[in-house]
C-alpha cells in the first residue's frame, strides 16, 4: 500500500467514525428526563472520543497525502473542501472542550460529513502545483482562512440549534419557512453527492462538441445525462441522452446540468424524508435541541465569531495580501474571490457591531451565523465553480 | 462656553480633513491617467545618445539652443515622409543655433545607416537601443516630435507628419532671440 | 451647558446615562431596565451630548453605529454586485471596440445594462469611493466619540457603587450577615480574586475585582489600525508613492527600467518547463498523467541587475557606465526586489526570430559556396564567404508586410517576418545578382539569377514580460495591519471582568459582576470564588431557559 492509498483509507476512516459519532451524540442529547443522567454523560463521552480518533486519523490523511504530493493538500477543489470539512471537526472539538454541548456535534457533524462527501465528487488525483500556487504562502494562507471559516462555521450551528429551538414550529411564519429551507439546502447538497456517485458508478460519460463564446470549437464530458446542452452542441457518443434544453454560449450547461440534477434529487430525497417523517425536518429535529441551553447556544455563536474573526482576517485577508503582492505584483486586486472574503469580512464585522452596540441576540444574532455561513458557502461552491477568477479551483 | 467653541472648531477640523482626503481621492481617481504624461511646459527629460558618427549627444549641452527631438522607425511611413522636409529646415536652421536631435526607436544600425544614406540625412541620427528615451518622453506613437526651447523646456509636441513649412515654423518659435 | 447632578452629588455631563460615580441610573429608561447597558460604562456618548450646530449634527451622523453598520452593508452589497460580471480591467476589449459592445455582446441585454450603470468599472466609481470614505469617517469619529469617555470612566472607577447600579447587572447576588462575618468575606474575596489574577482594590466596606481592562480597548485599537490602512491605500494615489509599469525584455538585450532612474535590466535567458519534462509527476491514471504533462511547472527569467555607476551622469539613454548588481532568477512568486522596487515576471513570448541561417547555392548544380548567418537585431553590410564570394544586404525589413507602390514594407521595428535583398557576388557573376529574399518567397527583381540564398535554419530566442513594481505604501499598509491584528486580537480572545462586593450599612452583602463578553468563563471565576467563600450564590437575570423552567415548574406545581 503507498502512502496515497493510506492517505485515502484513514479519510475513509475518519469519515466513518464521524458518522458513528453523530450517532452517539444523538444518543447523548436524547433523554426523556429533565436533567441530563449518566448514561447521557457517557454516550457523550464516547461520541467525542470517536470524533477526536476520527480527526486524528483525518489529519493522518491530511499529513500523508501532504508528504505524498510535496505540497500542502489545498491546492484543489477536493483538496480544500476536504480540508474544510476537517477544520469543521477540529473547530468542534476546540469548541466542545470550552462548553461541553454535545448537541453541537449532532449539527456540526453531519455538515462536516456532508461537505467531505461533496468533496469526494472531485477529481481525487494529486496534481503538481502550477507556478502561481508555487509558495510557501499556499500552506498558510489557505490553512489559516480555512481554520477561520471553520470556526465561523460552529457559530452558525449553535445559531441554527438556538432557532430550532425558539422558532415556534406550529404557526406558519417566515421565520419557520426560512429556517426549513437552510435545512433544504443541505439536503440539496446530499442530492449533489447521491446523484453524482450514482452516475460516476454508473460509468456515465456522454461527450459532446459545442462552440465557445469566444467562437471555438470545444468538446466536453457530461457526467450525468444532460439536461442543459452547450452552445451548438453535437452528441459524440451514442444512445446517450440528448440535452432537453439548448443554452446559449454565455451559459454553461453542463455546470446547469449538475446543479438542475441535483436540486431534483435533492428535493425527491426531501419529499422522501417529509414522507417518512411526516413533519418538517425542522420540526423533528426540535425535540432533539429541547435540553439545550438556549443561553449557552448564544453566547457560543458570539464566541465562535469572536475566535473565528481574528483567524479568518488574518488568513483570509492579511496572508492573502502578502501573498498576492508576491505572486500577482499588488496585493489586491478585485478578484472575485478577493471581494468575496472582504464580504464575508464585512459581514462578520457588521455582525459584531449589531451585536455590541445594538444588543442583537438571541434570534437576531443566530439568524446573522447562519446567513455568515451561507456566505462562506457562497464563496466556497459558487464563487470557486460559476464565478471563474485568478483563484478558480475548477480547471 | 470657550469648551463648547472649542468643541465645535475640533469637530469642524476633524471633518473638514475627512471632507478633504475623500474629495482628493475621488478627483485623483477619476483624472487618474495610467502613465505619467509629458506635457508642453514640463521640462524635458535630460538623456545622451550616440549618433552614427559616434557623436555623444547630451541634450544639456545643448542648454541655450533650440532643440527639435524627432522620433521615428523605419516601418513607419509619415516618419519617413518627413525626412526629406526636416533636414531641409536642419540645413536653414543649424546655424542660427537650432539643433536637431533624431532618434530612433531601436532598430539595428543597418537598418538606421540604410536609411540615412538613401535620404541623404544630415542631422545627427540616434538610436534608443535601450527604449529609455522613448519612455522618459513617453513616445507611444511615431512619429513624435518636442521642441525644447532654450531655457530646457518643452513647448511643443506633436505627433503626426509634418511639412517643410511648418517644420520651419516650429523651428523659428524656439530659436533663440 | 446643563449637568445632571446625581443624589450622591457627582456632577455628571448632560446624556449620562449611569452615574460616572456612584453608578446610579439617572434616566428613566435605565431606572426602568432591570439589566443597564455597561457598553459604554453608562458614559454619555458625545454625540449624544451637544446636538446644536450644524457640524454637530454631521457629527452626530458619523459617530451612530446604526450609520457604521449600514455603511458596511452598502460596501458589501456594491462589492457583491461587483462581482456578477467580470471588471473591465478583467476583460479584453480590442482596440477600436468600445467596452459596452464587448460587455453586450458577451452577456446580452444585462450586460450592457450592468456597463452602463457602471458596474463594470465598480471599484474606482466615484460613488463606490465615497460610500468607503464615508465608512472611514463612520469609523474614526464613532471611535474618538465613544473610545474617550469610556477611557475617563474607567480611569476613574469607583469601588463603591450605589445598589441600584448595583442590583441592574447581570449577574447579582445578595445575603445578610453580620458586620464580622462580612469583613472575613471581603478578605477572603480579596484573597481568592488575586489568586485568579484579578486587581482587586478596597474601599470601606466595598471591594472591586477587576481583570483584563485592556481588552475594552481592542476596538478602539483595531480602528486605530483600520485607519491606517485607509490612510496607506489612499496615498498610493499620491505622486511618486506607487509605481506600475511594464516592460519586454528579450533575451540578450537590456532595457531600462521604466520608472525606474539608473536601473537596467538584462534577459539572460527565459525559461519555460511543463511537467512532462520531469518525472516528478504522481498520478493514478494515465489520462490523468497526460494532462498533468502540459502542466506548467514553471515560468523563470535569468537576469542581470545592471545600476549606472555613477561615474556617468544618471541619464535616459547612457548605458556605458553600467556596474551589474546582481543575476537573479525571477519566477512567479519569486521577484527580484532591490531597492525599493521589483520586477515580477507577468508573460512570456516564445521563440521570436533571432538569427537566420543561408546558404549561398548554385541553382543549377545545387552547389553550395558556404553559408551566412544573419543577425537579425543587428545585420551587417556585408557577408564575405571568401575572396571572391560575398552577400551584399541592400535591404532588410525586420517585418515585412507586403509591397506597396513596388516597395516592400516593414510593420514593425522587430523582427517577426524578416525580409531582405541581397546581392550575391561569385567568382561567375562578379558584379552581383540581386535577389528578395522572404519567407517562403524569393524575387528576382532584376532578372533570373544563377545563385540564390537558400534558406537553412533559423535560431529563436524568447522574450519575458516584467511587470515593474514600486509600491511605498507597504510599510504603511504593513504597521496598520499589524495594529488591527493586535486590537482585534485582544478584543477577541481577552475580556473585561468585574467583580463588586459591598457590605451595606442595613447588614447585607450585595455582589454583582459584569463581564463585557464570555460569561461562561466570567462565571467560572464567580463559581470558584463563591464555593470558597461566604459570598451569597448569584443569579443570572437574563437566563432565560432558568426563567422559563421556574415558570413552567410553578405550572406544574400549582
Amino acid at each position: 500500500m503507498n502512502l496515497l492509498d493510506l492517505s485515502s483509507t484513514l479519510l475513509f476512516i475518519a469519515f466513518i467514525a464521524y458518522l458513528v459519532a453523530t450517532l452517539f451524540f444523538g444518543g447523548a442529547i436524547h433523554h426523556k428526563q429533565k436533567e441530563v443522567s449518566d448514561s447521557n454523560k457517557k454516550w457523550g463521552t464516547i461520541a467525542i472520543v470517536i470524533t477526536i480518533l476520527g480527526f486524528i486519523s483525518n489529519l493522518g490523511y491530511f499529513i500523508t497525502r501532504w508528504i505524498s504530493s510535496g505540497h500542502a493538500p489545498v491546492s484543489n477543489m477536493f483538496e480544500f473542501s476536504t480540508a474544510f470539512g476537517m477544520f469543521i471537526v477540529g473547530a468542534f472539538i476546540l469548541i466542545y472542550f470550552i462548553y461541553r454541548v454535545p448537541s453541537l456535534g449532532v449539527f456540526s457533524l453531519p455538515v462536516a460529513i456532508i461537505i467531505i462527501a461533496f468533496a469526494s465528487m472531485f477529481p481525487r488525483e494529486v496534481s503538481p502545483l502550477i507556478p502561481a500556487l508555487k509558495s510557501y504562502w499556499l500552506t498558510i494562507h489557505v490553512i489559516t482562512t480555512v481554520i477561520g471559516e471553520a470556526i465561523l462555521a460552529i457559530s452558525a450551528f449553535a445559531g441554527l440549534i438556538y432557532l430550532l429551538k425558539h422558532v415556534n414550529m406550529k404557526v406558519k411564519s417566515k421565520e419557520r419557512f426560512w429556517l426549513e429551507a437552510v435545512l433544504y439546502s443541505l439536503v440539496v447538497v446530499l442530492g449533489f453527492v447521491v446523484v453524482t456517485s450514482v452516475f460516476s458508478s454508473m460509468g456515465y460519460e456522454a461527450k459532446f462538441s459545442y462552440v465557445d463564446k469566444n467562437n471555438e470549437a470545444k468538446e466536453i464530458v457530461y457526467n450525468t445525462p444532460a439536461l442543459f446542452g452547450m452552445n451548438e452542441h453535437k452528441s459524440l457518443t451514442e444512445d446517450r441522452m440528448e440535452p432537453l434544453v439548448d443554452m446559449p454560449a454565455l451559459i454553461n450547461g453542463k455546470k446547469l446540468t449538475t446543479v438542475v440534477w441535483s436540486f431534483i434529487v435533492g428535493t425527491i430525497l426531501y419529499l422522501l424524508l417529509r414522507i417518512i417523517l411526516r413533519k418538517t425536518i425542522a420540526e423533528k429535529l426540535q425535540p432533539l435541541v429541547k435540553n439545550a441551553n438556549s443561553q449557552l447556544m448564544d453566547e457560543i455563536g458570539y464566541r465562535a465569531v469572536l475566535i473565528g474573526f481574528p483567524v479568518f482576517t488574518l488568513g483570509a485577508l492579511i496572508f492573502a495580501m502578502i501573498w498576492a503582492q508576491e505572486a500577482w505584483s499588488r496585493f489586491w486586486g478585485w478578484d472575485p474571490k478577493e471581494v468575496w472574503a472582504l464580504i464575508t469580512w464585512l459581514f462578520y464585522a457588521a455582525f459584531l457591531h449589531l451585536r455590541l452596540s445594538k444588543g442583537w441576540e438571541g434570534k437576531k444574532s443566530a439568524w446573522l451565523a447562519v446567513i455568515g455561513f451561507a456566505i462562506i458557502m457562497f464563496n466556497f461552491v459558487a464563487v470557486n465553480l460559476i464565478i471563474a477568477g485568478l483563484h478558480s479551483y475548477a480547471g | 462656553m470657550v469648551q463648547k467653541k472649542k468643541r465645535l472648531v475640533i469637530r469642524s477640523i476633524i471633518l473638514a480633513i475627512l471632507v478633504a482626503a475623500i474629495a482628493y481621492t475621488v478627483y485623483v481617481t477619476a483624472t487618474k491617467d495610467p502613465n505619467k504624461v509629458i506635457k508642453a511646459g514640463d521640462s524635458a527629460p535630460n538623456f545622451v545618445l550616440t549618433d552614427l558618427d559616434g557623436k555623444k549627444h547630451q541634450l544639456s549641452d545643448y542648454k541655450g539652443q533650440g532643440v527639435l527631438l524627432n522620433f521615428w522607425g523605419t516601418w513607419c511611413p509619415p516618419c519617413k515622409e518627413e525626412m526629406p522636409a526636416l533636414n531641409n529646415a536642419y540645413a536653414k536652421y543649424k546655424d542660427q543655433n537650432v539643433q536637431v536631435i533624431s532618434i530612433n526607436i531601436a532598430q539595428s544600425n543597418f537598418e538606421v545607416q540604410n536609411f540615412v544614406d538613401e535620404y541623404k540625412l544630415n542631422f545627427p541620427m540616434t538610436i534608443d537601443r535601450s527604449k529609455s528615451v522613448m519612455r522618459a518622453y513617453n513616445v507611444d506613437q511615431l512619429p513624435a516630435t518636442f521642441l525644447i526651447n532654450k531655457e530646457g523646456k518643452i513647448t511643443e509636441i506633436i505627433t503626426h507628419g509634418i511639412t517643410e513649412t511648418q517644420f520651419e515654423q516650429y523651428m523659428e518659435s524656439i530659436k533663440p532671440q | 451647558m446643563a449637568k445632571i447632578i446625581c443624589e450622591c452629588g457627582h456632577s455628571n455631563p448632560t446624556g449620562t446615562l449611569l452615574c460616572g460615580k456612584c453608578g446610579r441610573p439617572l434616566t428613566e429608561e435605565e431606572s426602568n431596565k432591570k439589566v443597564v447597558d455597561m457598553r459604554y460604562e453608562g458614559t454619555a456618548i458625545r454625540s449624544k451630548t451637544y446636538k446644536t450646530t450644524f457640524i454637530d449634527r454631521i457629527w452626530n451622523f458619523f459617530s451612530s453605529v446604526k450609520i457604521g453598520v449600514t455603511l458596511i452593508v452598502i460596501t458589501l452589497v456594491l462589492a457583491a454586485i461587483g462581482t456578477f460580471l467580470p471588471q473591465l480591467m478583467y476583460v479584453s476589449v480590442p482596440p477600436g471596440v468600445s467596452p459596452v459592445d464587448v460587455y453586450a455582446e458577451k452577456y446580452g441585454f444585462f450586460g450592457r445594462i450592468y456597463y452602463n450603470l457602471g458596474f463594470s468599472d465598480i471599484y474606482s466609481s466615484w460613488w463606490f469611493q465615497i460610500v468607503v470614505g464615508m465608512l472611514a469617517a463612520s469609523i474614526i469619529i464613532a471611535s474618538l466619540d465613544r473610545g474617550i469617555p469610556l477611557y475617563k470612566s474607567l480611569k476613574n472607577q469607583r469601588v463603591l457603587r450605589h445598589e441600584s447600579f448595583m442590583k441592574r447587572q447581570r449577574v447579582i447576588g445578595e445575603k445578610s450577615v453580620d458586620e464580622a462575618e462580612a469583613q472575613k468575606t471581603l478578605d477572603s474575596v480579596e484573597q481568592e480574586m488575586k489568586a485568579l489574577r484579578y486587581k482587586v482594590s478596597r474601599e470601606n466596606n466595598a471591594l472591586l475585582a477587576e481583570k483584563g481592562r485592556f481588552a475594552r480597548w481592542g476596538p478602539y485599537i483595531n480602528h486605530v489600525g483600520l485607519i491606517i490602512f485607509i490612510i496607506g491605500v489612499m496615498l498610493r494615489l499620491m505622486p511618486g508613492f506607487y509605481l506600475d509599469k511594464s516592460l519586454w525584455v528579450r533575451e540578450g538585450e537590456t532595457a531600462a527600467i521604466p520608472g525606474i532612474e539608473g536601473y537596467y535590466v538584462h534577459n539572460n535567458q527565459f525559461i519555460f518547463e511543463t511537467y512532462g519534462d520531469s518525472q516528478e509527476a504522481v498520478s493514478e491514471s494515465q489520462t490523468a498523467a497526460d494532462a498533468i504533462n502540459a502542466r506548467a511547472k514553471n515560468y523563470q527569467t535569468d537576469v542581470t541587475l545592471y545600476k549606472e555607476d555613477g561615474k556617468g551622469e544618471v541619464l535616459a539613454g547612457n548605458t556605458e557606465h553600467l556596474e551589474k548588481i546582481k543575476d537573479y532568477s525571477i519566477q512567479v512568486n519569486k521577484p527580484l526586489k532591490y531597492d525599493g522596487f521589483a520586477l515580477y515576471q507577468m508573460d512570456f513570448r516564445q521563440n521570436e526570430l533571432k538569427t537566420m541561417n543561408f546558404e549561398l547555392v548554385n541553382k543549377k548544380s545545387g552547389k553550395s559556396f558556404g553559408k551566412v548567418s544573419i543577425d537579425l537585431t543587428n545585420p551587417k553590410k556585408e557577408y564575405v564567404i571568401n575572396k571572391d564570394t560575398k552577400i551584399q544586404l541592400k535591404q532588410y525589413y525586420a517585418d515585412f508586410s507586403g509591397f506597396k507602390d513596388g516597395e516592400p514594407q516593414s510593420a514593425s521595428g522587430i523582427p517577426n517576418n524578416p525580409a531582405f535583398i541581397f546581392n550575391m557576388i561569385t567568382p561567375e557573376v562578379p558584379k552581383g545578382e540581386m535577389s528578395f529574399v522572404a519567407i517562403k518567397q524569393t524575387l528576382e527583381p532584376l532578372g533570373e539569377t544563377k545563385n540564390q540564398m537558400k534558406f537553412s535554419s533559423v535560431e529563436t530566442r524568447n522574450a519575458s514580460n516584467f511587470t515593474v513594481r514600486q509600491d511605498k505604501t507597504l510599510p504603511i499598509l504593513l504597521v496598520g495591519g499589524v495594529i488591527f491584528m493586535f486590537g482585534v486580537t485582544i478584543g477577541s480572545y481577552w475580556s473585561h471582568r468585574r467583580l463588586w462586593v459591598q457590605y451595606t450599612k442595613d447588614g447585607r452583602i450585595l455582589m454583582s459582576a459584569h463581564t463585557n463578553k464570555n460569561w461562561f468563563s466570567m462565571k467560572k471565576d464567580l463559581d470558584q470564588v463563591v464555593s470558597k467563600t461566604n459570598l451569597p450564590t448569584y443569579i443570572d437575570q437574563l437566563d432565560q431557559d432558568k426563567k422559563q423552567d421556574a415558570e413552567q415548574g410553578k405550572g406544574d406545581e400549582a
